[in-house]
């Protein structure tokens, strides 16, 4: 059902890149997430699974402050970044967008060039200064998204003419062309076939070695298959944290033994 | 009996069958609703809609046809020698149903009995007198053959009246007996009922694409009456307008159009860039208060009368654009002749546009999908950022549309400019000079007190078409626009 841990998972070596402490969300008066503190490393896939509605997305747009564009949202707790507070008031959330890259359920390619859609971020942020600059960004930021050789004689034809894979690996090429430190993703392949899930999780294992990914996703078995750690929610709480081998063969809590053999989902 | 009391017992005899054969059905089945085919008030209906409908369209066809047949057949016993002394034959039957109207108001007060109307003959009594005598005043005395036309239109229109009495209650009873007789327990009434309304609904939406054909119609019927007294090439492609009654007026439509384009720009000018503000403001920025108040405070400008608008260009902007431009003005220009203007009327009529602009981008920047504006949020743009690069480009068709919609507003517009605008068509680029638009010459040309069928009046008509063409080219267009862009985001 997955993959047996490989020999690099050596992970608690790694260093931590997030850190969130006792975290609660409320939607106006529904408290949607309660009490959560987790730790995300470095270079690994962090893969956070559970039932509908249990706060898995709401938690990731915690972490890049996505929740601030929901009037009704309030967020409490830490989440520390690199040891700083990313809801400190001195940090601009706009920026921390930027370090911290989010790919959605849905592709959601600009009505735009190919070429465009991924000069769009680089572009506001001034990371080029040249026009070739700007190419070479795009070309990188395309062939790192595993998705330049499909495109590269059309850059100029709108991204939304390209088919749902492509469309997702697009976008996740466009969410590394602001070079962040770490990759959100909401169930990125549920709007995928099985080819287009495969390539973007090929994808997603290469993309550890230069980012924190962390992913949510609705089938085990792609957690088992792309992550190393795995966080189990369950009505907005955080059950079971660890190695994803652990969590998938000898779960603590009765809960999640539950959910990863099909009794509660 | 007038066609009130005729409706009356159409529908009477409608409630009758209603009654009757819902009770027929019930007995149809010993009187268990469960035997029926459909429920009872479907046979109920069935017998109300088969007595009435028929009847009614009969009456409404009737009521539509009868003048003509009358007029047309009355007009064949006017010999020509009154004809020629009179002009026209509109003229001659004109005084015809003027005598007759008088016949029947004389009639109805007791000064005449209806045997004497039907004989009175010209030569022997003074019928104008009579007439008078009752409140009927007619302009010249009665010559024997109009008042013999006269007699002859009450005859024709009293035996039309009875016998489309008798038609109408006839359908009406054969639709009821026929309803009555087919009502029985496994007579599929639901069914029935279902395509009576059917029909009748189409025959709502018909009506009102007739009468839409109808407008167009009479509209080219004058115009090409028009083009018989004007040559074409002036009217399209002239260059002045100076109706006189001398006979040798100029009218072309181009400094019309002129005026109509430079004013319509100018409204555009104010009202798109406002409007469209507005709208990302209400769209993307205001809270849900703001917005809950805004809204509809914007959409109760949309609702101000255009003549009002007119009163503000003439009280109010007019006269303030004076106090800048003019001879004694801030600027002391002189610039101004005086408060009508070219930037009078546009500045209004684009504030009158603003609503429309606003709500109508308002629609469309909310149906830009909210995951657009997610994916630019977490690249780190910032929201106007998002709104200027993302939201706006996404939404453009859409605004393109808009704008077209309010254009084709503007050109029709009629109020603001008769009173705003001034009433001199020229070729200019002065906007503080008076100009003229097509609407404000269509009223003034229909208005005045010239001959109606002389080309000064009817060029009203080819105006008219003009800009009916005109607006619904700009309509269709938007349209086409807008719903493209909608295709885009199912
Ligand atoms: N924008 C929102 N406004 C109000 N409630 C929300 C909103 N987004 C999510 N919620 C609520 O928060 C809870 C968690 O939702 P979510 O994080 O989307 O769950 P998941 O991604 O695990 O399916 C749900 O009960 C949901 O109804
Ligand atoms: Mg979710």
């Amino acid at each position: 059902m997955y993959d047996a841990p490989s020999l690099e998972n050596t992970l608690d070596q790694k260093a931590i890149k997030i850190a969130a402490t006792d975290v609660q969300v409320y939607y106006g008066d529904t408290h949607a997430i309660k009490d959560v503190s987790v730790q995300i490393q470095d270079n690994t896939v962090t893969a956070f699974i559970g039932p509908s509605g249990c706060g898995k997305s709401t938690f990731l747009r915690c972490l890049n402050r996505m929740n601030d564009t929901i009037d009704i949202c309030r967020v409490e707790g830490k989440i520390l970044l690199d040891n700083e507070d990313i809801y400190d008031p001195k940090v601009d959330p706009v920026q921390l967008r930027a370090k911290v890259g989010m790919v959605f359920q849905k592709p959601n390619p600009f009505p735009k060039s190919i070429y465009d859609n991924i000069a769009y971020g680089p572009k506001i942020h001034g990371l080029a200064r040249t026009k070739a600059e700007l190419d070479e960004i795009v070309e990188k930021s395309l062939r790192r998204g595993a998705i330049w050789d499909e495109v590269k004689d059309r850059l100029q034809s709108p991204g939304t003419g390209l088919s749902g894979g492509q469309q997702q690996r697009l976008c996740i090429a466009r969410a590394i062309a602001t070079e962040p430190e770490v990759l959100l993703m909401d169930e990125p392949c549920s709007a995928l076939d099985p080819i287009a899930t495969a390539q973007v999780e090929e994808l997603i294992d290469e993309l550890r070695a230069n980012f924190s990914v962390v992913i949510v996703t609705h089938s085990m078995q792609q957690a088992a298959r792309v992550s190393q750690k795995t966080a189990f929610f369950h009505l907005g709480n955080l059950v079971e944290y660890g190695d994803t081998s652990q969590i998938f063969t000898t779960p603590v809590d009765p809960r999640t033994e539950s959910y990863i053999t099909g009794r509660i989902g | 009996m007038s066609v009130f009391w005729l409706v009356l017992i159409v529908f009477a005899i409608a409630a009758v069958a209603y009654v009757l054969s819902r009770a027929r059905a019930m007995k149809s089945a010993e009187g268990d609703s469960r035997k029926l085919h459909s429920l009872p008030h479907f046979y109920a209906a069935n017998g109300a809609l088969s007595a009435a409908v028929p009847a009614l369209l009969v009456l409404a066809i009737w009521l539509l046809a009868q003048p003509s047949v009358i007029n047309s057949s009355v007009a064949r016993v006017i010999p020509d020698h009154v004809l020629e002394q009179s002009g026209s034959l509109d003229l001659v039957m004109s005084d015809v149903r003027r005598v007759a109207d008088g016949l029947d108001e004389a009639v109805r007060q007791g000064a005449m009995t209806n045997a004497e109307a039907d004989d009175v003959r010209a030569g022997l009594t003074d019928v104008r007198r009579r007439l008078g005598d009752v409140g009927v005043a007619l302009g010249s005395d009665v010559r024997p053959e109009v008042l013999y036309a006269a007699q002859r239109y009450r005859a024709l229109n009293s035996t039309g009246a009875l016998l489309r009495n008798i038609v109408v209650i006839l359908i009406a009873l054969v639709g009821f007996v026929l309803s009555y007789s087919r009502t029985h327990k496994d007579f599929r009434a639901r069914n029935v009922v279902e395509k009576g309304i059917k029909v009748l609904l189409m025959a709502a939406a018909s009506l009102a694409i007739l009468t839409t054909v109808g407008i167009v119609l009479s509209m080219l019927f004058e115009t090409v009456n028009f083009f018989k007294l004007h040559n074409w090439r002036d009217f399209f492609f002239g260059t002045t307008w100076a109706p006189n009654f001398r006979g040798d007026s100029e009218l072309s439509i181009l400094p019309l159009l002129w005026g109509t384009l430079y004013i319509s720009i100018i409204a555009l000018l104010v009202a798109v860039p406002i409007g469209l503000f507005a709208a990302i403001y209400l769209s993307e920025y205001a809270g849900p208060k703001v917005r809950a108040f805004a809204k509809p405070l914007l959409e109760i400008l949309a609702g101000i009368p255009t003549i009002v608008y007119g009163l503000f260009a003439l009280l109010t902007v007019g006269p303030l654009l004076l106090n800048i431009f003019g001879a004694e003005g801030l600027l002391g220009v002189g610039w101004m002749g005086g408060a009508t203007s070219v930037l009078t009327a546009g500045i209004v009529m684009g504030i009158m546009l603003i609503p429309f602009v606003s709500s109508l981008s308002d629609d469309i920047i909310n149906s830009v999908p909210q995951s657009m504006r997610d994916g630019s949020l977490g690249l780190g743009a910032t929201k106007s950022e998002t709104i200027r690069q993302v939201v706006i480009p996404a939404a453009l068709p859409g605004i393109v549309g808009a704008i077209l919609l309010a254009a084709s507003r503007a050109i029709g517009e009629t109020m603001i400019v008769v009173m705003g605008a001034g009433a001199i068509a020229k070729f200019s680029l002065n906007p503080l000079e008076t100009m003229t638009t097509i609407t404000t010459r269509i009223v003034s040309q229909l208005t005045g007190d010239g001959d109606f069928s002389s080309p000064e009046t009817l060029v009203a008509f080819a105006l008219g078409l003009t800009l009916f063409v005109l607006t619904l080219g700009l309509n269709v267009l938007a349209l086409y626009i807008v719903r493209k862009y909608r295709e885009q985001y199912e």
